[in-house]
């Protein structure tokens, strides 16, 4: 035991920091003790790195409380442990004692025991003990010591009771013990007296201090050495008293007892002096960031951190400081936040490109879904409907027919719809495309109310008003306007049950819009053939849908003279005027119809919204209309709005931006009106032109509209038969046929004059007149020959196509040849149409059989086509390549040509583009001219008349649509051919 | 067996040549086409597509059996066999066309192939069926009655 307890007071090995110093540094620093002390030893410590003032330091040392506080700890520590040292020798001492206690009570309970069998044998006779001696000598005190702490002992010597023998052992054994015992005090009492010798030996505390203190700071410079620090302190007026400095630019003398201003100047120099300032003022101490630009260092940051130093009083008496370069870090940081920002905008405009990557998407999605909506429905739904027109034409009894004409209607109605959602998703998906075109906002007006009227199956006042100041004409895309207004106002007729429906159009404003630069800009479709003959063919599949609005509308043109005299000054003025003016059209549809409640009037614009459930199934209707007129109206920059009041009617409203083209804007002066005058002076309708008041009063339901089909078609048709009579009534005669050919022959020139002038990048536009000058001879053959044997201006009814003259040309041949029995009876129905709905018969002569050519190698596609072409009434001839197509077009005429693009040989595109040369120039390029062909009739002017090609694509994407429109093709059927899309197609070209 | 049964095993059919692709709406372009004055237009023509279709599946064989496979060769086939199945409204016929193509666009000689294979057996499979179909058209005709309208 007690060997265990000196043991581990000898182990105790001191540390190589002194607890105290550990407790002061707040353990900062981690040192592995044992290691270190070699460590220190390899080091050499460089002493001049730091300058200080020693003295400074022993003050500080012994005065500032910190320094005191030290040395307090040290002396503490050294007082502790000696205390320690004294108490353990103590602690061994009395243990010591304890135990030679114990050893001496054993003894006397040996003695008693043995005086107890003295007793025992010896009886009354006292006999005296050898031991009672050594009881006497070793006695007196353990005696005065409590016999009850021996008192164990003594009952288990007495359960050892055994013989005098034993007992004698045992003593003998006792002694011994003992002996041991004792000889063990008197080492300790030995070490003892060892120890308190050495205490008076060892060294005096401050001794023990300086040895700690100078470990320490060797400890500190090697830490120091490579630190890029710099450790100061400096007194109450920041005069340096010490400084350690890894990198001396300056001697002793240069620093100490001076202030930072007074060593160096520049940038951040101040800075840092303040900062020491302010913490010896406000006694906390603080870290700061200070950029120095120097000349002794040049640009370097410095992380300071300064701390207050009290004296005992608590009185600042300076700072330390420590500065730490940071230069790099800082670098580094910078650099990091800019990579950071760099990363955030690259993010962004991530994130941006990733959006506009989506809805490019949606659109490309959009534009397929229209696509696929487009081919998958309209075109069997087309069908469906032709085929039941032609089924209404033919002999059907009453119920028959009644059931077939719901089933029109029908029919009718559904693909009204899907034009609709069509042409909404063409709107949404940016694939609708504006035209640019002149057309008269009078004429619009009249024409839709027009059209209401005859549609009109109750009784109703349509009415319309175009103010004075409205232009003439305006340029803008005519079809959307009237599908606007179309719209609208079918909208006002459906709701109102009595009163009236009426359009008016009014200027709100008008502005100039310089463009220098010419038309390019601003009528971007004129730019590209291709999109605009795609206009035309729309416009014409449109015409068709609609019952022929467009050729009703360019019968009221009038005066082809005049179309042509407005291009050919429009030519010229392009180049005279580069200023171009914008009105703002203001037109009101109104009606006295049921109105629209107020909570209504938010979703009215909206898809597939009506103003009640109850609505839909009275009035019926998708609700699709109005989406559309908005959609569109904003499509053309305008706005669309609605004012109602229930029960008393509804307005609509729409502005428009129009350009006006030059010669209009001036109407009103004696310029334009004398430009005008010639034509005016031969067409009394002219003054209607200019009238802006219309009035349509529905008559009762009459004549032959139970004799036709679908009442929609029935309806257009006598629409276009009044029309034309009134034309007739004007008084368009064999004269003025003459004098329209004469205004041609003015136009031509001037057009040509016109197209001289225009530069190299309107070569396009200038395409586009020449066309139209090809229309314009057209028509004029065409009312020369029929008026020989009619007069009426249905001769010149269907010029929107080029080809149209020829056919009707054509037509009148065969007529005069003989009338052609067992004609088919799709030509027979649109006889009847005709004769049924205007009472004329010359009409049909002009709708019998067209040449038509198919150029298509593969047989089956032949045999398909020329057997839907019977159908439709057409006989046809077939080759099988684009050269024999040549062969064929050299050998006889053809007034429409089917070709398939794809051929061997020579494809569609270049047998096209062979035919279109040959048109133009008169002569066959020598590849393809035909050796055995005697009845070439190169050069002679019926036969350079342009034929009609439309080719016959496999793959319907616009690129190869592009390139068959390129290449001189007037129109497209996609393959494979269907029923509907030739009919379509070729109504185009054949008014059938 | 009764007309009736006839006709709707007839109706069947060609509701299931609809529904599983083999035939699209073209197919009933040729139908409507087919009237008094040309009672067998159908028959006709798909007896065309047939034989022209072998005489162009065999020089496909040949064509892609060369040495030197000549693509463009092969494309013009594939483009005629295309051009008829879809004039006759063999859809899936010409869907495999397509990629066909597609193939000899990409000059895969594997792909080619492949697809050579497939549209052979496209091929058989529709003709299977349109043979079925005439000859169900022959009975009901044999017995009396008439082609119900689809």
């Amino acid at each position: 035991m007690e060997n265990v307890i000196l043991e581990e007071a000898d182990n105790e090995v001191l540390p190589m920091w002194p607890d105290n110093l550990m407790n002061a540094a707040e353990k900062q620093f981690n040192i592995e003790t044992g290691a270190d002390r070699d460590m220190l030893e390899d080091v050499t410590i460089v002493d001049d790195s730091s300058v200080a003032d020693f003295k400074r330091l022993l003050e500080l040392t012994s005065y500032s409380e910190k320094g005191s506080s030290q040395l307090a700890y040290l002396v503490k520590s050294w007082e502790y442990k000696q205390a320690n040292a004294a108490r353990l020798l103590n602690e061994e001492l009395s243990i010591l004692n304890i135990q030679r206690k114990e050893t001496e009570l054993k003894k006397l309970e040996i003695i008693e025991a043995h005086r107890f069998e003295q007793e025992k044998h010896a009886g009354n006779k006292r006999p005296i003990s050898i031991l009672e001696e050594v009881y006497d000598i070793w006695g007196a005190a353990p005696r005065r010591i409590n016999d009850g702490h021996a008192f164990n002992k003594i009952i288990t010597i007495d359960a050892e009771y055994n013989t005098v023998n034993y007992w004698k052992q045992r003593a003998i054994q006792l002694e011994k013990l003992l002996e041991e015992s004792i000889q063990r005090e008197q080492m300790l009492m030995q070490k003892l007296q060892d120890n308190l010798n050495n205490l008076q030996a060892q060294s005096s505390p401050v001794d023990e201090l300086s040895q700690i203190l100078k470990r320490a700071d060797n400890y500190l410079h090697f830490i120091l050495q490579t630190a890029p620090v710099v450790i100061g302190h400096q007194d109450k007026e920041l005069r340096y008293r010490f400084i350690y400095n890894h990198f001396p630019r300056l001697g002793e003398e240069d620093i100490i007892g001076k202030t930072d201003t007074e060593i160096f100047t520049g940038l951040g120099v101040k800075e840092s002096q303040e900062f020491k300032r302010e913490v010896l003022e406000r006694g906390l101490p603080a870290k700061r960031e200070i950029t120095f630009e120097t000349e002794l260092f040049g640009k370097k940051t410095f992380l300071i951190y300064v701390e207050p130093v009290f004296s005992k009083a608590g009185e600042t008496i300076g700072v330390n400081y420590l500065g730490m370069d940071v230069t790099d870090q800082v670098i580094k940081r910078e650099k990091m936040v800019k990579i950071r920002e760099e990363i955030a905008v690259q993010k962004a405009k991530e994130k941006e490109l990733n959006k506009t990557i989506h809805i490019t998407e949606e659109t490309m999605r959009a534009k397929q879904m229209l696509a696929t909506m487009s081919h998958e429905i309209r075109s069997p739904l087309t069908g469906v409907v032709s085929m039941a027109e032609i089924l209404a034409n033919t002999k059907l009894d009453k119920e028959q027919r009644q059931l077939l004409d719901v089933m029109i209607s029908s029919g009718d109605l559904v693909l009204q719809l899907i034009n609709d959602i069509l042409d909404l998703s063409k709107v949404e998906s940016g694939v609708m495309k504006l035209e640019a075109a002149k057309f008269r906002p009078r004429e619009v007006v009249k024409h839709v109310l027009q059209t209401a009227a005859a549609s009109l199956r109750k009784q109703l006042t349509l009415e319309g008003h175009v103010a004075d100041d409205v232009p003439i004409e305006v340029i803008g895309d005519v079809l959307r306007i009237r599908q606007i207004l179309t719209n609208l106002i079918s909208n006002a007729v459906k709701f109102t049950h009595e009163g009236k429906v009426g359009v008016n159009l009014k200027l709100q404003s008008e502005k100039y819009l310089s463009c220098s630069n010419g038309h390019d800009e601003i009528l971007p479709a004129e730019n590209c053939s291709s999109s605009l003959t795609k206009a035309n063919s729309l416009k014409s599949k449109s015409c068709s849908n609609k019952g022929m609005l467009r050729s009703r509308e360019d019968k009221e043109d009038n005066g082809y003279c005049k179309i042509a005299t407005e291009t050919a000054s429009l030519a010229s003025e392009e180049k005279q005027q580069p200023c171009e003016k914008i009105v703002l059209l203001h037109c009101d549809v109104y009606d006295t119809g049921i109105g629209i409640p107020e909570k209504a009037l938010p979703s009215l614009f909206k898809k597939y919204m009506q103003v009640s459930a109850d609505h839909a199934r009275k009035y019926g209707g998708t609700g699709l209309g109005l989406a559309i007129c908005k959609q569109l109206v904003e499509l053309m920059g305008g706005r669309l709005t609605v004012t109602s009041q229930v029960n008393c009617g509804s307005t609509f409203t729409f502005l428009l931006p129009c350009k006006v083209p030059q010669k209009q804007a001036g109407s009103d002066d004696s310029d334009g009106e004398s430009s005008m005058s010639h034509c005016e002076a031969k067409h009394d309708i002219n003054l209607d032109v200019l009238n802006g008041s219309f009035l349509f009063k529905t008559c009762s339901l009459s004549n032959g509209f139970s004799l036709c089909g679908s009442p929609a078609r029935k309806s257009n048709l006598l629409c276009s038969g009044t029309v034309s009579t009134s034309i007739a009534g004007n008084g368009l005669s064999e004269e003025s046929g003459s004098d329209s050919y004469r205004c041609n022959e003015e136009a031509v020139s001037e057009v040509s004059q016109g197209s001289i002038q225009v530069n190299r990048n309107k070569s396009e536009i200038l395409n586009i007149k020449e066309k139209e000058h090809q229309v314009n001879t057209d028509s004029f053959d065409v009312s020369i020959r029929n008026n020989s044997y009619s007069g009426s201006a249905d001769k010149v009814a269907y010029p929107t196509c080029s080809p149209l003259g020829s056919i009707v040309e054509d037509n009148s041949y065969q007529i005069y040849e003989s009338k052609i029995p067992g004609q088919h009876h799709t030509l027979e129905k649109e006889q009847n149409a005709q004769i049924t709905s205007n009472g004329r018969s010359d009409f049909p002569k002009t709708g019998s059989q067209p040449k038509i050519l198919l150029v298509e190698d593969n047989k089956i596609n032949i045999m398909v086509a020329k057997s839907m072409l019977k159908q439709l009434g057409h006989k046809i001839d077939v080759v099988h390549n684009g050269l024999e197509a040549i062969y064929a077009v050299q050998r006889a005429h053809f007034d429409l040509i089917l070709m398939d693009v794809c051929m061997p040989v020579m494809d569609g595109l270049q047998a096209t583009k062979h035919i279109r040369s040959f048109e133009e120039h008169g002569y066959w390029d020598p590849s393809v001219t035909c050796s055995d062909s005697p009845t070439m009739p190169s050069g002679t002017k019926k036969c350079r008349k342009r034929k009609t090609i439309i080719a016959m694509t496999a793959n319907a994407m616009a690129e190869s649509v592009a390139d068959c429109l390129h290449n001189g093709m007037d129109s497209f059927v996609s393959k494979p051919v269907t029923f509907e899309k030739l009919k379509e197609c070729l109504q185009q070209f054949f008014p059938c | 067996m009764d007309v009736r049964q006839l006709q709707r095993q007839w109706i069947d059919l060609i509701s299931a040549l609809f529904r599983e692709g083999f035939l699209d709406a073209q197919f009933t372009q040729l139908q409507q086409l087919q009237d008094e004055s040309n009672p067998d237009f159908v028959v006709e023509v798909v007896t065309l597509f047939f034989e022209d279709s072998e005489r162009l599946l065999n020089d496909l064989c040949n064509v892609l059996s060369q040495q030197v496979v000549d693509f463009n060769r092969v494309d013009a086939h594939v483009h005629q066999l295309k051009g008829s199945s879809a004039s006759i409204g063999a859809q899936r016929v010409k869907n495999v066309c397509i990629s066909f193509r597609n193939c000899c666009e990409e000059r895969n000689l594997e792909g080619c192939f492949g697809c050579l294979q497939q549209v052979k057996q496209e091929y058989t499979l529709v003709k299977g069926k349109l043979e079925a179909l005439f000859g169900l058209e022959q009975q009901i005709v044999a017995a009396g009655g008439s082609l119900p309208m689809m």
